[in-house]
């Protein structure tokens, strides 16, 4: 048996397979499916420190190989996450990573700090590709300085493992991502939905009720893994690839790239067993090829 | 029943007309599905179809087949419509929250109209076979759009209606006769203008209604939150708190 375990930061992974966030629900929805315990760990929707309704419906449009999302972010707050999901996910011998959001620094930070106080969540994964309520609504993760301010806030009141989930709308993400590294990421991941559009010529509208939303599935995966690629050249901390990625091979590929774990998110809706697939498939491509350690394919490009 | 990815085989395929196929499936090992959920189809061999397509359980039988009213708007339901005996296709199922059945037998009224007549049928069996008195109106655009008309037949009364008088009453469903009639219960899937009028009728008479919405999805599952609706308690997902919703609870 290959060793498939992987460090991100001071979290030990049984494999480098983790799911999505805002794909993969609480976990608790593929429990019939997959065997949660068998994935490496999962990452929950986002969660924000007062509840949100998100966006109007329709929130969805399919695109070639990928779909469009303007959620918006609804969920019920951190403090029913903290009461009523929390529970029910405590006992899991896996990671349950919180994805956290928010429209201000504080209340970034806030957020935070309430999830640090759960025993059972080892790692937070900051979605920095929110829109700022107090700089015009532009998100916080399109500039270096935004970036860097949410992540200093939040590195002061989060001890445990710091992952920063990175926009691809950038021009360049190393840039980006050297700012989350210096004010205290543990890890980077991504790459959240790049900025898509879609229009129904028959009603001259917009397919989404808020005109834009985020392009994730099968389309993104080359533009993520040259992200990848380069941000694990212009970083020291662990990176973990996503975007695209529905097979054992496309997540090798990330790996190869540079990534230290991966994400699957989109192909969670196609075949709900897909982590689960990919977690065997990685196990069987090391013993076909006699690689014993992840360790001896990582970064080679 | 626990939700699973199974393969179904096709057993049969007919056009009921040249935009509307009657699929029936198999599985010797089917799980146990209730009227008004839903299969999250994986059309196969259609590049354009990224996302899995939920479709409504038309019939359904214990030993191990179940059917599906497909109609063709667009590239994945329009390869459903050709489907072949011995294909085998991916579903999930079964998934959504069902219509509720009355606590004692009475009077129940479906009306469903287009293709938002499929999940009637498996609710009228279902009905029907608890006691219930089951009518039926079905509506369509010309006679035509009439789908399924004589298993309908089997199970209860039908009234139909068509917009251009080729059937049945002229006009919409909430034109027919049948609908002044009291029930304990009514229940109506198809465009969404049509569920709303059945819905204020049965509002002003103080009837219990049930409506199938079909908001677009993509998980099917509760987690991507895509299906919303909003209700007088929040936007609620359609494929899990929904499809079928009491149209109390809907902000229409
Ligand atoms: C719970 C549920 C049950 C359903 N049951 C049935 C059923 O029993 N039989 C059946 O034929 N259809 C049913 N539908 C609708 C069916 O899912 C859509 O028609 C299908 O997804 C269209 O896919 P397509 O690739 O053919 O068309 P696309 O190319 O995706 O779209 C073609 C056209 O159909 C419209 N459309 C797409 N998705 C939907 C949708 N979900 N609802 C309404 N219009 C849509 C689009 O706006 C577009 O104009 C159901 C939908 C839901 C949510
Ligand atoms: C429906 C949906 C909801 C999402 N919600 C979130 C979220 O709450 N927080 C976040 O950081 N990313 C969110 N994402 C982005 C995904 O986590 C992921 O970064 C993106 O989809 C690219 O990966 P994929 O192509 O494998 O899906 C969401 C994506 C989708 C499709
Ligand atoms: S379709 Fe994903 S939550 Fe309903």
């Amino acid at each position: 048996m290959p060793d498939l375990h992987v460090n991100i930061g001071a979290l030990r992974l049984k494999n480098p397979v983790l799911t999505a966030s805002g794909t993969f629900g609480y976990g608790t929805e593929f429990a019939p499916f997959l065997d949660l315990e068998a994935l490496g760990g999962f990452i929950v929707k986002g969660t924000t420190l007062h509840p949100r309704e998100g966006n109007d419906y329709p929130r969805m449009a399919e695109t070639p190989s990928g779909m469009l999302n303007c959620v918006g972010l609804q969920n019920k707050g951190v403090e029913h996450f903290c009461s009523e999901i929390y529970p029910t996910l405590s006992n899991l011998d896996t990671a349950v990573i919180v994805n956290v959001s928010g429209s201000t620094v504080e209340d970034y930070a806030a957020c935070a700090a309430r999830i640090a106080e759960l025993e059972h969540v080892p790692a937070i994964e900051l979605n920095i590709s929110c829109p700022n309520v107090q700089a015009g609504g532009m998100a916080f993760g399109v500039t270096a300085r935004g970036a860097a301010s949410v992540v200093a806030a939040v590195r002061k009141v989060y001890p445990k493992t710091l992952i920063v989930k990175l926009s691809p709308n950038v021009t360049d993400i190393t840039e980006i991502a050297r700012a989350a590294e210096a004010e205290g990421a543990d890890s980077l991941s991504l790459i959240n939905t790049l900025l898509g559009m879609a229009i129904d010529i028959e009603s001259r509208k917009p397919v989404l009720s808020i005109a834009t939303g985020g392009l994730s599935g099968p389309a993104v995966r080359p533009v993520a893994l040259r992200m990848v690629w380069q941000t694990a050249k212009a970083v020291k901390v662990p990176i973990i690839g996503l975007g695209g990625i529905c097979s054992a091979e496309d997540a090798i590929a990330f790996i190869m790239a540079g990534a230290t774990a991966i994400q699957i998110g989109t192909a969670n809706f196609i075949d709900p067993r897909t982590a689960a697939h990919v977690v065997q498939g990685i196990n069987e491509w090391m013993q076909s090829h006699g690689v014993n350690s992840l360790d001896e394919i990582r970064g080679c490009i | 029943m626990s939700k699973t990815v199974a393969q179904l085989l096709v057993r049969e395929r007919t056009m009921l007309t040249p935009h509307h196929a009657l699929i029936t499936l198999f599985s010797d090992t089917m799980p146990v599905c209730s009227a008004g959920q839903f299969l999250n189809v994986l059309v196969p061999d259609s590049p354009r179809t990224f996302l899995r397509r939920p479709i409504s359980i038309h019939d359904y039988a214990p030993d191990g087949t179940l059917r599906l009213l497909v109609h063709d708007v667009g590239d994945g339901t329009h390869r459903l419509c050709r489907l072949q005996p011995d294909d085998t296709l991916d579903c999930l199922l079964p998934l959504g929250r069902p219509f509720s059945m009355p606590a004692t037998p009475g009077d129940v009224l479906l009306v469903g109209g287009g293709v938002g007549v499929a999940p009637l049928l498996f609710l009228g069996k279902e009905l029907a076979r608890s006691g219930c008195a089951v009518t039926f109106i079905l509506g369509g655009k010309t006679e035509a759009d009439i789908l399924r008309r004589e298993a309908f037949e089997q199970v209860g009364r039908v009234g139909l209606t068509t917009e251009d008088g080729s059937a049945g009453t002229r006009g919409f469903v909430t034109h027919h006769p049948a609908m002044c009639q009291p029930y304990d219960r009514i229940y109506t899937c198809g465009p969404k203008p049509m569920m709303q009028a059945v819905a204020k009728v049965a509002h002003q008479t103080g009837t219990p209604c049930e409506a199938s919405l079909e908001n677009m999805m993509a998980c099917g599952l509760g987690a991507c939150l895509c299906c919303v609706e909003k209700t007088t308690s929040g936007n609620r997902c359609a494929c899990t708190d929904g499809p079928v919703f009491d149209t109390k609870e809907l902000l229409w």
